[in-house]
C-alpha cells in the first residue's frame, strides 16, 4: 500500500483514503460544443499511458474529498509529488535526475 | 512408549511438563516446549509423510520454516483441520492430534508409490508433455487422476469456526527475525527511543543460538543472552516483542504484512482469542535480520527418512534434548556439519564417519572432530544412501571415482553451505548481486529504507554479526545516542563456505534419484534435461520442472537448481539469474487474509428509517447495492406473483406506501446553483421556479446517460437533487469532480443527504386523502401544489419536504422528513392509509408501475451505451444551452447515425407469456445461427393493471419500427413479439391528477 501526500492536508495518508481519478492537465474547452471531432477525440479519448513519469489526479476521496495533481513513475509506483488542482505542471521534479 | 531418543541432560526443555499427542493414530508422549517434529523423533519416528509426486517416504529435513517434507494435518475437531502443517513449526501441547497426508493406504505401504516405478513418465516437464493426448482425457482422466494422485492435504469441508483479527502498526524501526543480529538491531534502535517493532517466526527468540553451542556473548551461552536481552526489551514501553510472527510480504514504502499465529499452540485456546493475527506495519526503517538456510547435499536417494540437514540434527540435541540418531553418518562440503558431529558425540552419540567432499580442509573444527576420535575422510562423496522408509547406510568414493564402501548408518547429516535469507530484500524490489567468492547472493541495490544485516548480508561470525547489526538499529532511528553499550562476543562459531549444485553421487544417468527439491520431487537430472531440451532462462528452468514453485517456495532447492543449470548451459550463475521472490514467504492462511471481513461484516448493510416496520409486516427484502429494500409484502398463503398483483392493483385503486428513502439525496446550494445545475445536467433550470420539480437527465462527457432523478427548486439558490439508490456515490463524485476541477469559479456547496431524509412514497387516487390530514402549513389543492412541485412545512409536528411528484403515473407525493422520525411518520401515514384500503408495496411493485407508465430505470434499461435520444428522453435536453456535460459527447457522428438502438415498448402475441430480461431480439427467426442479434429486453414484468404482459426492449431502429413484429429466440421455441410505444397504461397521464 502506498503512501501518498495530500496537497491539502499537507500530510501522507495510506493509499487506501484515496481514489486515482485519470490523467491531469487535460483542459475541457470552455466552447466545447463548438470543437471539432478531431479535437474531442485528443481530449476525450487519447491519453498518454507513460512507462515513466505520468501526472495523474488523485482524490483524497476518505479524508478532506478535495481533488489534486500528482507526479508518479509508473515503473517504481514512486510519487515524485503531489500539488494541488490548478496550479501549473511542475517545471522541476524532485529527484528527477536519478 | 517411552521417548528412547530423549538425551538426559541435553537440550533446555523441563522434563516435567509431559504432554500425550498421536500420529496416524498411535499415542506418544513429549514434553511442553517441544515441536511436532522434535517429539516425533525423541520417539524414533522418521517417516512423516510421502512426497508430492513419486510418494517416495519422507522424513524431517529440517528443525525451521523451510521444511519441504514433514508437512502433516492438525485436527482439532470436525471443522478444524488444517492441512500442510510444517512439523517442524508446529508447537506440541497436550492432546494434539496429528495426521500423515498423501498416503493410502498406509504411510508404511502407499499405494501410490507406483508412480515411483512409472517415473520415466513424470519427469521432468510431464505435465506438458505426457497427459496433453488426446484432449478430452485431459478433462476427463488425467487431470482427476493427478490431482487426486498427487498432491498435498485435503481441504476442510467446513467452514472455519475461528476467528482471525488485524492490527494497523506504525513505527520507526522494524526488526525481521530475532536471532543475534535482529535482537542487537532491536536493542540499539530501542534505547534511542523510539517505536520499534521485533519480529520472529518461532516460539522463542535467538535464531541460530538455539543449535550454536559454541556462541557466548556477555558471559552466558548465545541462547541464555538472547532470553535475556529479549525481556529488557520486552520491558521497555516503545518496543513491542512479536514472537510466533511471520512477516510474509514486504511491500511499497516500508509496508510489510505480518501473520502472528495467536493460539495454534494452545491445548484448548479461548473463544476470546483469534487463530491469527494479521499486522499491517508501516515502518520508518526496517532492519532485516532474517539470517541464512542451510543447503543440503544432491547425491542419489538423498531424501531418505533420516537424511537431514546438520544444522537440524544440531537443533533438536542442543534445544529439544533429541537424538536424530545412534550411529551417523555426516556428508559435508562445509564445517558447519562437523560442529553437528562434535556436539553428537559429546552427547555419548556414535558418529560413523564424516565424508568431507572437500580436499584437504583445516580448521578448529576438523581438529576437535579427529580429536574426539571420528573417522573423517577428505576428497570423498556418498553416492548413495541406502535403506527405504529409514537410512540404513551411506555408500563412499573417492569424488573421482575408485572403490565403494558401504557403511551402516540410522541418519545421514548433511552441509552444502549456507543460503542468505534475501526473499524479504527482494520483496522490497532491491536487487541481490552475486558473490563470486563465497558463491552466494547478497543485497546488492536497496530500493526502500531498509538494511540487511547478518548472515542474510553476507556477513560472516557472531562478532561481525552483532557489530553490523547494533550499528545499524542505531543508526538514524532517534534523537537520543544509544544509551545502552553493544553486546559483547566472548566465542562464536564460523563457517566458510560449502558447494552449490549436483555433488558426484548425483549420477549422470537416468535412473538416480538425487533430489535437488524435495517437495515437488525435482532431480538434477530433471534440471539437467530441462536445459537440454531447450530452456535457457531460470524461469523457463523453473517452470518447466518445477523446481521451487512448492508451497517452500524453494528454500533449500533455488541455488542447487541454479547452478545445476548454470554448469548445464556452461554459463557462470549470474548470467542465468535468480527468479524472482514473491509474497508469501510462508504460506499464509486465508483466514488471516480475510480477517473480520466475513459473513455480515464483509460489507455494510445500510437499512432505513422504515426497515423495522417492514420487517414486522414480513415484508420480503432485496440487496440493492448495500442497501436492504422491501420487495414485496407478502400476505399469509401469497407467493411473490399473487402479492405484487395485489400491490399493483391497489396502487392503482385506492393508494399504495413505498419506502423510498433509499434514493440518492444531494442538496447543491449556493448563488450560483442554478448555473452548476446547468452544466451538470441536460435540461434548462435558470428559468425553473422555486417549489417547482424537474425531472433532470446527467449525462458523461461522453454523451451517455449517467444517472436520472427528479429535482426541486426549494429555493433561488437551494435545490435538492435525488439520484438512483445505486448511483448516489458516483454522482456525488462526478459533480465534485466538475466543481472542484472544471468549473471552481462557481460559488456552490455539496452535501450528500441520503442518509438525512427517509422517503416515504404515497401513490395512487387517495394520496391526497392520506396525506392532507396529517399536514401543517402547505395549501394541498392542486392549484397550490400541482404535479411536480415541492412545498417546506411540517407533517406530524415534524419537518418535511413535500414533494408532489410520481414514478406510477398515479396522483402522488414523496414525504421527506428526517430520517429519525422516519418510521414514525410512515406509522401515521399507514393509519391513515389503512383507513382508505391502501397497501404497503415494494420494489418490485414499483418495477411494475413504472414499466406500465414507460418511465425508465437508469442502469436496467441504459447501460452507459444509451443517449438521451436513444431512450426517448430528447425533450429533457434544453435547446438551447450552450454547454452542459455531454453536449460535444453526444454530437459524436455515431451518436448521431440512423440505426441506433432505441428504447421501444414489446408486446408479445400470446399476452401471457412474460420475456426473459435480457433475452436478444432478433428480425428474421429462420436465418442461420449466429444469427444477427438487434436488440435485447431491458425490462419485463407480468401487469395484472393491464391484464397481460408488458416490456421494453432495445431495438435498433426501434422507432421506425412501430408495429412490426419481431422475435426472441429461447431454448423454448421462439417467441413473437410486437414493437410498440413505451407507455401501456393510461397513455394520456390524465391519472396524475386522477
Ligand atoms: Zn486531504
Amino acid at each position: 500500500m502506498l503512501l501518498i501526500r495530500c496537497p491539502y492536508c499537507e500530510e501522507e495518508r495510506p493509499e487506501l483514503e484515496f481514489r486515482n481519478a485519470g490523467e491531469a492537465h487535460i483542459a475541457r474547452s470552455p466552447n466545447i460544443a463548438g470543437e471539432s471531432d478531431d479535437d474531442f477525440e485528443k481530449f476525450f479519448f487519447i491519453r498518454s499511458n507513460p512507462k515513466g513519469i505520468i501526472y495523474e489526479r488523485w482524490r483524497h476521496m476518505h479524508g478532506c474529498a478535495r481533488f489534486f495533481n500528482a507526479v508518479r513513475d509508473t515503473v517504481s509506483d514512486r510519487f515524485l509529488m503531489t500539488y494541488k488542482a490548478g496550479e501549473p505542471k511542475p517545471a522541476k521534479l524532485p529527484g528527477a535526475a536519478k | 512408549m517411552s521417548a528412547t531418543f530423549r538425551i538426559a541432560g541435553a537440550g533446555r526443555l523441563k522434563q516435567a511438563k509431559i504432554a500425550g499427542f498421536s500420529f496416524d493414530g498411535r499415542p506418544y508422549t513429549g514434553i511442553e516446549g517441544d515441536t511436532l517434529a522434535s517429539a516425533l523423533l525423541a520417539n524414533g519416528v522418521h517417516l512423516v509423510g510421502r512426497s508430492f509426486k513419486y510418494h517416495r517416504p519422507r522424513g524431517f529435513l529440517s528443525a525451521g520454516a523451510e521444511e519441504p517434507n514433514a508437512l502433516v494435518e492438525i485436527k482439532r475437531d470436525a471443522a478444524r483441520k488444517t492441512p500442510n502443517v510444517r512439523a517442524t513449526v508446529q508447537e506440541l501441547y497436550d492432546g494434539l492430534t496429528a495426521q500423515s497426508q498423501n498416503r493410502w493406504p498406509s504411510l508404511a505401504f502407499d499405494i501410490g508409490a507406483v508412480s515411483s516405478i512409472a517415473s520415466p513418465m513424470l519427469s521432468a516437464g510431464f505435465y506438458y508433455k505426457t497427459f496433453m493426448w488426446p484432449k478430452a482425457a485431459w478433462k476427463n482422466l488425467y487431470e482427476p487422476k493427478i490431482r487426486a494422485a498427487a498432491g498435498l492435504g485435503v481441504a476442510p469441508d467446513q467452514p472455519d469456526p475461528d476467528h482471525y483479527s488485524a492490527r494497523f502498526a506504525h513505527c520507526e524501526v522494524l526488526v525481521l527475525g530475532g536471532g543475534a543480529a535482529g535482537i542487537a538491531a532491536a536493542l540499539a534502535a530501542a534505547e534511542t527511543g523510539v517505536r520499534v517493532i521485533l519480529a520472529d517466526e518461532q516460539a522463542e527468540f535467538g535464531g541460530s543460538l538455539r543449535f550454536e553451542s559454541g556462541a557466548k556473548i556477555e558471559g552466558q551461552d548465545g541462547f541464555s543472552w538472547a532470553q535475556s536481552a529479549l525481556a529488557k526489551l520486552s520491558a521497555m514501553d516503545n518496543v513491542r516483542v512479536l514472537p510466533r510472527t511471520t512477516a510474509f510480504g514486504y511491500y511499497a514504502q516500508n509496508f510489510v504484512g505480518l501473520v502472528e499465529r495467536v493460539s495454534d499452540h494452545l491445548q484448548s485456546p479461548g473463544r476470546d482469542l483469534p487463530r491469527e493475527r494479521q499486522w499491517q506495519v508501516r515502518a520508518k526503517r526496517v532492519v532485516l535480520a532474517t539470517g541464512a538456510i542451510e543447503r543440503h547435499m544432491v547425491f542419489a536417494d538423498n531424501d531418505r527418512p533420516g537424511v537431514m540437514l546438520a544444522s537440524a540434527a544440531r537443533t533438536y540435541l542442543n534445544h529439544y534434548g533429541v537424538a536424530v540418531g545412534r550411529n551417523i553418518g555426516v556428508y559435508t562440503a562445509n564445517d558447519s556439519a562437523y560442529a553437528a558431529a562434535i556436539d553428537l558425540k559429546k552427547a555419548g552419540i556414535n558418529v560413523a564417519a564424516i565424508v568431507d567432499l572437500r580436499d584437504n580442509p583445516t580448521g578448529p573444527a576438523i581438529d576437535e572432530a579427529r580429536a574426539l576420535g571420528i573417522e573423517v575422510n577428505f576428497g570423498r562423496a556418498v553416492i548413495r544412501a541406502g535403506g527405504k522408509l529409514r537410512v540404513s547406510s551411506m555408500t563412499v568414493q573417492p569424488k573421482n571415482g575408485g572403490g565403494e564402501r558401504t557403511i551402516p548408518v540410522d541418519a545421514i547429516l548433511m552441509s552444502a553451505g549456507w543460503t542468505p535469507s534475501v526473499h524479504l530484500f527482494s520483496q522490497s524490489r532491491g536487487k541481490v548481486a552475486f558473490n563470486d567468492e563465497t558463491k552466494r547472493f547478497v543485497p546488492g541495490i536497496y530500493a526502500q529504507d531498509c538494511v540487511s544485516v547478518g548472515a542474510c548480508n553476507g556477513t560472516d561470525g557472531l562478532s561481525a554479526t552483532i557489530d553490523e547489526a547494533y550499528a545499524a538499529g542505531a543508526k538514524d532511528a532517534g534523537s537520543k545516542p544509544a544509551k545502552g553499550t553493544k553486546p559483547k562476543v566472548d566465542a562464536s562459531e564460523s563457517w566458510s563456505r560449502g558447494m552449490l549444485g549436483a555433488a558426484p553421487g548425483a549420477g549422470a544417468d537416468a535412473t538416480v534419484k538425487a533430489f535437488v527439491d524435495f517437495q515437488n520431487d525435482v532431480t538434477a537430472k530433471d534440471i539437467r534435461q530441462a536445459v537440454h531440451e531447450g530452456m535457457r532462462s531460470i524461469e523457463h528452468v523453473k517452470r518447466f520442472t518445477t523446481n521451487g514453485m512448492a508451497t517452500d517456495q524453494g528454500k533449500t532447492s533455488n541455488m542447487h537448481g541454479l547452478a545445476i543449470a548454470a554448469e548445464t548451459l556452461g554459463k557462470p550463475i549470474p548470467q542465468v539469474g535468480l527468479t524472482t521472490f514473491r509474497a508469501p514467504y510462508t504460506p499464509v492462511t486465508f483466514g488471516s487474509i480475510v480477517g473480520l471481513a466475513r459473513g455480515p461484516l464483509f460489507d455494510p448493510t445500510r437499512k432505513t428509517a422504515i426497515h423495522p416496520w417492514a420487517e414486522r409486516q414480513g415484508a420480503m427484502f432485496e440487496d440493492v447495492g448495500q442497501w436492504k429494500r422491501a420487495w414485496y409484502f407478502p400476505k399469509p398463503g401469497e407467493d411473490i406473483h399473487a402479492a405484487v398483483d395485489r400491490e399493483c392493483v391497489t396502487v392503482r385503486k385506492t393508494a399504495g406506501l413505498f419506502d423510498a428513502s433509499t434514493l440518492g439525496k444531494i442538496e447543491v446550494v449556493g448563488p450560483d446553483a442554478a448555473k452548476f445545475m446547468e452544466l451538470l445536467y441536460t435540461n434548462p433550470w435558470e428559468k425553473l421556479e422555486p417549489g417547482r420539480c424537474r425531472y433532470g437527465i446527467m449525462l458523461r462527457e461522453d454523451g451517455f446517460i449517467y444517472d436520472d432523478g427528479v429535482v426541486g427548486r426549494l429555493a433561488a439558490d437551494r435545490f435538492h437533487v435525488t439520484t438512483t439508490t445505486g448511483g448516489a456515490p458516483r454522482v456525488m463524485n462526478h459533480m465534485e469532480d466538475y466543481l472542484q476541477t472544471e468549473f471552481p469559479h462557481l460559488n456552490v456547496w455539496l452535501t450528500s443527504i441520503t442518509e438525512q431524509w427517509a422517503v416515504i412514497a404515497v401513490q395512487g387516487p387517495k394520496s391526497r386523502d392520506i396525506i392532507a390530514p396529517l399536514v401543517e402549513g402547505i395549501d394541498m389543492s392542486d392549484e397550490a401544489l400541482p404535479h411536480m412541485s415541492v412545498r417546506e412545512g411540517r407533517i406530524c409536528g415534524v419537518p418535511t419536504r413535500l414533494f408532489r411528484m410520481s414514478f406510477s403515473g398515479e396522483r402522488g407525493f414523496e414525504v421527506n422528513v428526517p430520517a429519525d422520525y422516519g418510521e414514525a411518520v410512515w406509522e401515521a401515514l399507514w393509519a391513515e392509509g389503512q383507513k382508505h384500503g391502501a397497501c404497503a408495496y415494494g420494489t418490485e411493485s414499483m418495477h411494475v408501475l413504472r414499466a406500465e407508465k414507460g418511465y425508465i430505470i437508469v442502469g436496467q434499461d441504459t447501460d452507459g451505451t444509451v443517449t438521451p435520444n436513444d431512450a426517448g428522453l430528447d425533450w429533457a435536453v434544453g435547446k438551447k444551452k450552450a454547454d452542459f456535460v455531454g453536449i460535444r459527447g453526444m454530437a459524436r457522428p455515431d451518436l448521431v447515425a440512423k440505426g441506433r438502438k432505441q428504447l421501444v415498448g414489446l408486446k408479445t402475441r400470446d399476452p401471457k407469456v412474460v420475456l426473459e430480461e435480457g433475452a436478444q431480439i432478433v428480425a428474421d427467426p429462420k436465418q442461420a445461427i449466429p444469427m444477427k442479434m438487434i436488440g435485447h429486453v431491458t425490462s419485463s414484468y407480468w401487469s395484472q393493471n393491464c391484464g397481460r404482459s408488458i416490456a421494453l426492449g432495445l431495438v435498433a431502429g426501434g422507432r421506425d419500427r412501430m408495429g412490426e413484429t419481431l422475435y426472441v429466440p429461447m431454448p423454448n421455441g421462439v417467441i413473437e413479439v410486437e414493437v410498440t410505444g413505451m407507455v401501456f397504461f393510461d397513455e394520456k397521464g390524465e391519472r396524475l391528477n386522477g
